[in-house]
């Protein structure tokens, strides 16, 4: 039953018995999700910046650039590789495929909200699976980028470390872990791993809720209830793990 | 003008069929998902834990009051950590410290205190059903229940629970063979933290949400009685503030589990070197405090919201400064986010920075020093009536003051160097936010009392607790100000050892007397608590006379609290001693219209605008949806 007041201006809205921001407490529920998400976001980049500019730079020529443990990274001599492409330098091509992907998944949620207020069940479903297919190959990408950075480049970085309990003078390092790594110090790799990996699973997280979303959409739940808002809190977060990326991104990748 | 067409959903047939539903045992009183019940159950396990964290003080009191004391008495209570010849193991010492702590801080003034009033007021007192999302506040209930599940079993491991201290500082708390309790235990705390965060952000997005979407009719946000204002803010407060620590416990458990090096560089231990490199441990500190700051606001203002009330209530006199309250919480709000460094003058901060923090932190004396005027302005020359609640929110005033006065001398970092980490602040942070929280929220319990269980609490016995606790408190933290000005630092185990601190030893054996007397005088209230839950004194509709919504509700609300419509909401929650009026209270429900007697100018002229109010109709689910036509 739905019944329509008029009410005289915006500010009598705070007046009681209405939805002030004309937001239902879900959507409202959501916002504030994000905002207290983004708070925890914060604290990690944070600490990243807090532990990047802590470390020594590289000072010398870009061109003679190589790989050590004393200093932070150039990202682009890091990030280069390209499924297919070994031995060629791509510097943030494949990042740069990942990035457009999630974008493009964020565009396809935006017209699945778009079907949804139409209540075009058919495109609402439609775009949902893109969105989702979208989701899933971010994820993909973020696999093979990890198992890349993982496994490392054909040369070794030598240093001194600690091997299971035992300090191993001029150690030759091939890729990373957590406690270290051939590109640069502990910290370059811990922090890619924590973040980007918070990061994927906030993604793993919304892709599931997607398929729930998109399974209750194609079933015809939200026809039934005459709305599709679930469409949009969903994409609420999903908008918010993209832009989250686009920050991960710039200080990963680009600073 | 401009006009809004607002779309409601109107449910207000089906949501009275809550009362007729069956409910089992399980439904009403484990897995409820009625706002009443899930206070009544904050508020049961922040007591539970309020006696485990207040035995704990006792017994590291003993130890610092009578340092050559035999404690084998304990034995049967704490097995191995007494030794052989009855004395409490260090170790162990240091683990009831830092227990007592989180214990008291997390799990009794945040979850006891906003737990249980949060839930229990702001649907009784916005004028609403239940809260938004009567299951995520289910879900925000179990997860802190198994937060103490699992901080409770950490208590009985042969390590010992976390022994860090409450703020977990690494290196100490990130490498497990630093001492015994940064072993499991401090994985626990961990874990238990991480639930509790959770627990935290689903109950502080219900309260936001649903004082924003759920309030009755003519309820608008300046006719809010300063207890929801309060619990607003403190929510706020609590999702900006809980996902940073979120953030600092990850990498803390990164760093202890899977060989990370965020927080450790270059250390040494047991003649050993460490392959850790690049982490800072300050960072740490900066993260923690970014929460820990906050945190003691999350602690204090619902204390204070509720003091509100219950002083204009009990002086029969409108709140002095409404607006100038909601202000000055407001300022606290923005500035507690800003100050958190003051915990940190001794990190080898920058001094100019410390200096920047340490006028922050001075500009919170003025919205401080502003509730604490209009505490006192509404009590001057009121008709005061000294109910048990109204003498523990005096008593809150009164710590308020005398803890915050010391927050000035400490904020200052010239002297905070000097005193740091010394039982002055051990005072300090005790009587203001500790004693004056505690305060608050015996005085809410006394005070709502009636509504949450249809019965009174036994005054008599109420002025008794009352006078124990609040000379109790003083006689157990106003000494350890002259404490900490001789230098004697807090989580020593003992301070036989050393010559510079064996004086003193008579005052602390004093203070260790009276805080087992306090803590003993707990156990009146308990009684009380209890023994009146089932046999006390039957209660009337409106037991102090007071104005707000949640005492027009039944005297025993069932699911959906009010039986019939929700009552409008006409004027403001302060309406005591009206000049002209009939009674010395007007409630929040009555119309300008119907007390032309006593109505100021202004107000003749809002009879006008209560039609308005009338016209609207109630969306009782805080559902909007917008159904596009095309």
């Amino acid at each position: 039953m739905a019944t329509t007041a008029t009410v005289g201006n915006e500010k009598s809205l705070w007046r009681g018995g209405m939805a002030p921001f004309k937001a239902s407490y879900g959507k409202l529920m959501m916002w504030f999700f994000l905002v207290s998400d983004a708070f925890t976001f914060s604290g990690l980049l944070i600490t990243y910046a807090f532990l990047r500019w802590s470390a020594p730079a590289y000072n010398g020529d870009p061109a003679d650039f190589v790989f050590s443990t004393e200093y932070w990274p150039i990202p682009e001599k890091v990030y280069e590789a390209f499924p297919g492409f070994h031995g060629v330098e791509l510097p943030l091509v494949f990042v740069g495929l990942m990035t457009f992907i999630l974008i493009m998944s964020s565009v396809t949620m935006v017209l699945a909200v778009e079907a949804g207020h139409r209540m075009d069940k058919k495109n609402v479903v439609k775009w949902m699976l893109w969105t989702i297919i979208g989701g899933i190959c971010f994820l993909s990408c973020q696999a093979w980028e990890w198992s890349h950075f993982i496994t490392g480049t054909d040369t070794a970085t030598v240093a001194d470390v600690v091997v299971n309990g035992r300090w191993q003078e001029n150690y030759e390092i091939f890729g990373a872990g957590l406690t270290f790594n051939q590109y640069g110090p502990p910290a370059f790799a811990a922090l890619f791993f924590f973040i980007t990996g918070f990061h994927g699973f906030h993604v793993f997280s919304g892709v599931v809720i997607n398929i729930i979303i998109f399974f209750n959409a194609a079933n015809g739940m939200y026809e039934k209830r005459g709305h599709y808002e679930m469409i949009e809190k969903t994409g609420l977060y999903w908008h918010f793990v993209d832009l989250v990326w686009v920050f991960v991104f710039t200080f990963f990748y680009l600073i | 003008m401009a006009t809004a067409a607002v779309q409601i959903d109107a449910h207000d047939d089906h949501s009275h069929d809550h009362e007729h539903h069956h409910e089992t045992f399980i439904t009403k009183y484990i897995f409820s998902t009625d706002h009443k019940m899930i206070a009544k159950q904050f508020l049961l396990t922040g007591m539970f834990w309020a006696i485990i964290g207040g035995a704990m003080s006792s017994i590291f009191r003993l130890q610092l009051g009578f340092p050559d004391a035999d404690l084998g008495w304990l034995q049967p209570l704490l097995g191995k950590w007494i030794d052989a010849s009855g004395k409490l193991d260090p170790e162990f010492y240091l683990a009831l410290v830092t227990m007592h702590g989180t214990i008291m801080v997390f799990f009794v003034l945040t979850a006891g205190l906003s737990g249980t009033f949060s839930n229990f007021l702001i649907p009784l007192q916005i004028g609403a059903r239940d809260m938004a999302s009567g299951f995520m506040n289910m879900l925000s209930y179990w997860f802190f229940f198994l937060s103490g599940v699992v901080m409770f079993i950490s208590l009985f491991l042969e390590t010992g629970p976390a022994s860090g201290g409450w703020v977990v500082y690494p290196p100490l708390s990130a490498l497990p063979q630093a001492m015994p309790g940064s072993g499991l235990g401090m994985t626990m705390w961990l874990v238990a933290m991480v639930f509790f965060i959770v627990s935290s952000l689903l109950g502080g997005i219900n309260y936001v949400t649903t004082i924003i979407n759920l309030r009755t009719k003519g309820m608008s946000m300046s006719k809010l009685p300063l207890t929801i204002w309060a619990f607003f803010l403190t929510a706020i407060i609590g999702i900006l503030s809980f996902p940073v620590l979120f953030a600092a416990a990850l990498l803390l458990v990164f760093d202890r589990s899977f060989g990370t090096s965020f927080y450790l560089s270059e250390i040494y231990i047991g003649g050993e070197a460490l392959p850790n490199v690049g982490g800072s441990p300050i960072l740490y500190q900066h993260l923690f405090w970014f929460l820990g700051h906050p945190e003691v606001y999350i602690v204090l203002l619902p204390a204070l919201g509720i003091t509100s009330e219950i002083i204009a209530t009990n002086s029969r006199k409108p709140i002095f400064g409404y607006k100038a309250m909601i202000i000055s919480m407001m300022g606290i709000t923005v500035l507690s986010f800003v100050v958190w460094a003051h915990h940190m003058f001794v990190s080898g901060l920058n001094p100019f920075l410390g200096s920047i923090f340490m006028f922050l932190t001075l500009i919170i004396a003025i919205p401080s020093a502003v509730k604490v005027f209009n505490y006192l302005t509404t009590l001057w020359r009121g008709n005061i009536v000294f109910t048990p609640a109204m003498l523990f929110s005096i008593g809150l005033v009164s710590v308020f003051i005398s803890g915050g006065i010391t927050g000035i001398a400490l904020g200052n970092s010239a002297i905070d160097i000097q005193l740091h980490d010394t039982y002055f602040v051990v005072a300090h942070f005790h009587l203001v936010m500790g004693s004056a929280s505690f305060f608050g929220m015996v005085a809410g319990v006394y005070h709502w009392f009636p509504k949450m269980f249809g019965r009174m609490m036994d005054s008599k016995l109420g002025y008794i607790h009352f006078w124990f606790t609040f000379v109790g408190v003083y006689l157990v933290f106003f000494p350890m100000h002259y404490i900490g000005i001789a230098g004697f630092p807090r989580r020593y185990y003992s301070f036989t050892n050393f010559d510079a601190f064996s004086g003193f030893t008579d005052l602390n054996a004093f203070i260790s007397v009276a805080a087992i007397v306090t803590l003993f005088a707990q156990f009146i209230f308990v009684f009380n608590f209890f023994y009146s839950m089932f046999r006390g004194r039957k209660a009337p509709a409106n037991p102090w006379r007071s104005n707000t919504l949640e005492w027009t509700t039944p005297i025993n609300p069932g699911h959906g609290n009010w039986p019939g419509e929700i009552p409008a909401v006409y004027r403001w929650p302060y309406d005591y001693s009206k000049p002209g009026a009939e009674e010395d209270f007007i409630p929040q429900t009555v119309p300008y219209s119907q007390t032309m007697d006593s109505n100021l100018p202004h107000e003749n002229d809002l009879i006008e605008l209560e039609g308005e109010i009338d016209e609207i109709v109630v969306d009782e689910t805080g559902e909007y949806i917008e159904h596009d036509s095309h």
